[in-house]
């Protein structure tokens, strides 16, 4: 099957700092894909060329057949990638219904905005994800006031609106409790369903119950791919990564 | 909201009224400020709503104001050179005079041409991403360009004493009472037209990811929509607003001049929206009209202290509330409500400037 999204040897370069040397990825459809590494091993700095957020010194992104490395934020969207951030980030004074009405896939350019109306059909859409991220009692409230937990589902629920092909999250469980953690994993395997998902998460465990796919970065570089288990039998991994994080527990 | 349609109505009908209870040197005043009102009610969307912080606001009022001065100096001069140009030994009229013959073409000039140069000015900052503070030191940078221009081509714009001494506009004399009604009236509409326009746009889709760019520009942008082509376009269609308030203010005023389009006058453009509160379109409306008032009152009543008491009024206003007039009024219902209730919260603190 051929990969949905890859990265050709992407190389980025923070004024002489190489934050990525040469990444070589490949996501597949329907497939959930772990990125994990210590800090600094450049896992968000991956996801921020996929978006467009950074751009690549040397390397290409093919996404579907379409060179994505030299499109501008808005574009890579509009093709199918959806970017979840680190922190929520949702429009705070807008309500979360707001919210979702901004974030539905849609004509985005400044006529078809003006004219816009609220749909029937839109409104059936975000009712469904106001109930699948367990909003809908909080629909007309600003998004502001939600919880963390909440805000980071609201995001999760946004990017979904936009139906994309590859959804990217950086850290989505951060700062959740226990059992927000345990459904914001059922929510991702639900997502997977539809599109691929690429996942940064700390979280070992998390990782464990709910990777398919793991990839280890270290240091700009891929270091090794497979599953959970295959990841933490490899000597490299122990080494770098797994045996640093058990030297500080 | 419907409470809310009543007072905006009742407002409006108050000012429209205005004729018949007002002497002809107030109802003049009060024209002024409605023309000042148009040009925050611009602001208030672009600011309060955008989160765009133009402290040039100045210049679109100017542009406007001047493409219609220079038609009523034309009218005035019935055919020959304009007085000006005669002092300053220009033998015939340069070609872009030429154009303003034409009163239609000086009215669309004077919307049109603000929106140009705002589209020019945004698309070279917002395609590049420039904002925030950077933004407003440029939009003052452009105060002083153009004000500089307009002072040292004086054999073509009139230089420091700017365009004034018009005597009729579609034939009518501009000294005449009735005119002077008339083109009040228009004011009052213009400013309805404009407020309900901008309203609807606050309510609409577009008034939300207008807000989103306030709240979060690179949310929106990962949203698929790009912001610089939203901030462009509201940051043109609040200097037409400038525009049309320049070109009203002239017909009333009889004057335009440099003076008038500075950088201080710029700044306090948008105090009135702060002091009326700049999340409020309506706020923005009475903030012109009171913040005005009280200055006229105060340089009559107390030519001495006036620019003081206009000091300390805005830092109260800034310290104590910084949703402006609008907030305290929302505020006070809620207030109440909430301390009957459950006793008096605590509210939402929100900075002036972002």
């Amino acid at each position: 099957m051929n990969p949905i999204l890859s990265c050709h040897d992407i190389i980025v370069d923070f004024d002489g700092f190489k934050a990525l040397q040469g990444v070589n990825l490949d996501v597949h459809h329907g497939e959930i894909r772990f990125l994990i590494g210590p800090n600094g091993a450049g896992k968000t700095t991956l996801l921020d060329v996929i978006c467009g957020k950074t751009k690549a010194a040397d390397g290409k992104v093919m996404f579907q057949g379409v060179d994505l490395t030299k499109r501008r934020e808005h574009e890579i969207v509009r093709h199918g990638i959806a970017r979840k951030f680190q922190n929520p980030s949702v429009f705070t004074e807008l309500t979360v219904f707001e919210n979702m009405e901004l974030s539905i896939k849609q004509n985005r350019n400044l006529f078809s905005v003006m004219k816009a109306k609220l749909t029937a059909e839109e409104k059936d859409e975000i009712t469904v994800m106001l109930e699948r991220t367990d909003l809908l009692d909080r629909a007309y409230d600003p998004a502001g006031l939600l919880s963390h937990g909440q805000k980071q589902w609201l995001e999760i629920g946004m990017q979904l609106l936009q139906k994309p092909e590859v959804l990217l999250l950086d850290e989505p469980i951060a700062g959740m409790t226990g059992a927000e953690r345990e459904k914001t994993g059922l929510f991702i395997q639900e997502i997977a369903e539809k599109c691929a998902v690429l996942i940064v998460e700390h979280d070992m465990d998390f990782v464990r119950n709910f990777a398919e796919q793991v990839t280890v970065m270290h240091e700009g570089k891929i270091l090794c791919e497979g599953s959970m288990e295959e990841v933490q039998q490899n000597e490299l991994v122990a080494e770098v990564y797994l045996g640093r994080e058990a030297k500080v527990c | 909201m419907r409470k809310k349609q009543m007072i905006y109505l009742l407002f409006f009908l108050i000012l429209l009224l205005a004729p018949f209870y007002l002497t002809e040197f107030r109802l003049a005043l009060l024209g002024k400020f409605l023309c000042y009102a148009i040009i925050a009610v611009g602001i208030c969307l672009i600011w309060g709503y955008t989160g765009i912080l133009s402290l040039g606001h100045g210049v679109y009022f100017g542009i406007g104001a001047y493409c219609m001065a220079m038609y009523l100096k034309l009218e005035a001069s019935k055919g020959a050179l304009p007085d000006f140009m005669e002092w300053n030994g220009v033998q015939e009229l340069p070609w872009f005079w030429k154009l303003f013959f034409n009163p239609f073409f000086s009215i669309m000039a004077a919307i049109f041409v603000p929106a140009m140069l705002a589209a020019v000015l945004g698309m070279l900052t917002f395609k590049n991403r420039i904002k925030g503070v950077y933004f407003s030191l440029l939009s003052q940078a452009v105060v002083v360009v153009v004000v500089t221009l307009l002072i040292a081509k004086q054999d073509f714009t009139g230089g420091t004493n700017g365009l004034t001494n018009f005597s009729t506009v579609f034939g009518f004399s501009l000294s005449s009472p009735m005119v002077q009604i008339v083109l009040y009236a228009i004011t009052v509409f213009a400013l309805f037209a404009i407020f309900m326009l901008s309203v609807w746009i606050t309510k609409s889709r577009l008034g939300h990811v207008l807000i989103a760019i306030r709240d979060g520009e690179n949310r929106l942008r990962f949203l698929g929509f790009d912001p610089a082509v939203f901030k462009v376009f509201i940051y043109s269609l609040s200097a037409s607003f400038a525009g049309i308030a320049g070109a009203l203010f002239v017909l009333q005023v009889g004057l335009i001049s440099p003076s008038m389009m500075d950088i201080i006058p710029s700044i306090e453009m948008v105090l009135w929206v702060a002091i009326g509160g700049r999340h409020s379109l309506f706020g923005a409306i009475i903030g012109a009209i009171l913040t005005n008032g009280a200055k006229s009152f105060f340089s009559e009543t107390y030519p001495d202290v006036w620019l003081f008491c206009l000091g300390i009024l805005f830092i109260l206003i800034v310290v104590f509330f910084p949703k402006g007039i609008a907030g305290l009024f929302e505020a006070f219902p809620k207030r109440f409500t909430k301390f009957f209730e459950k006793g008096v919260k605590k509210g939402e603190s929100d900075s002036v400037v972002s």
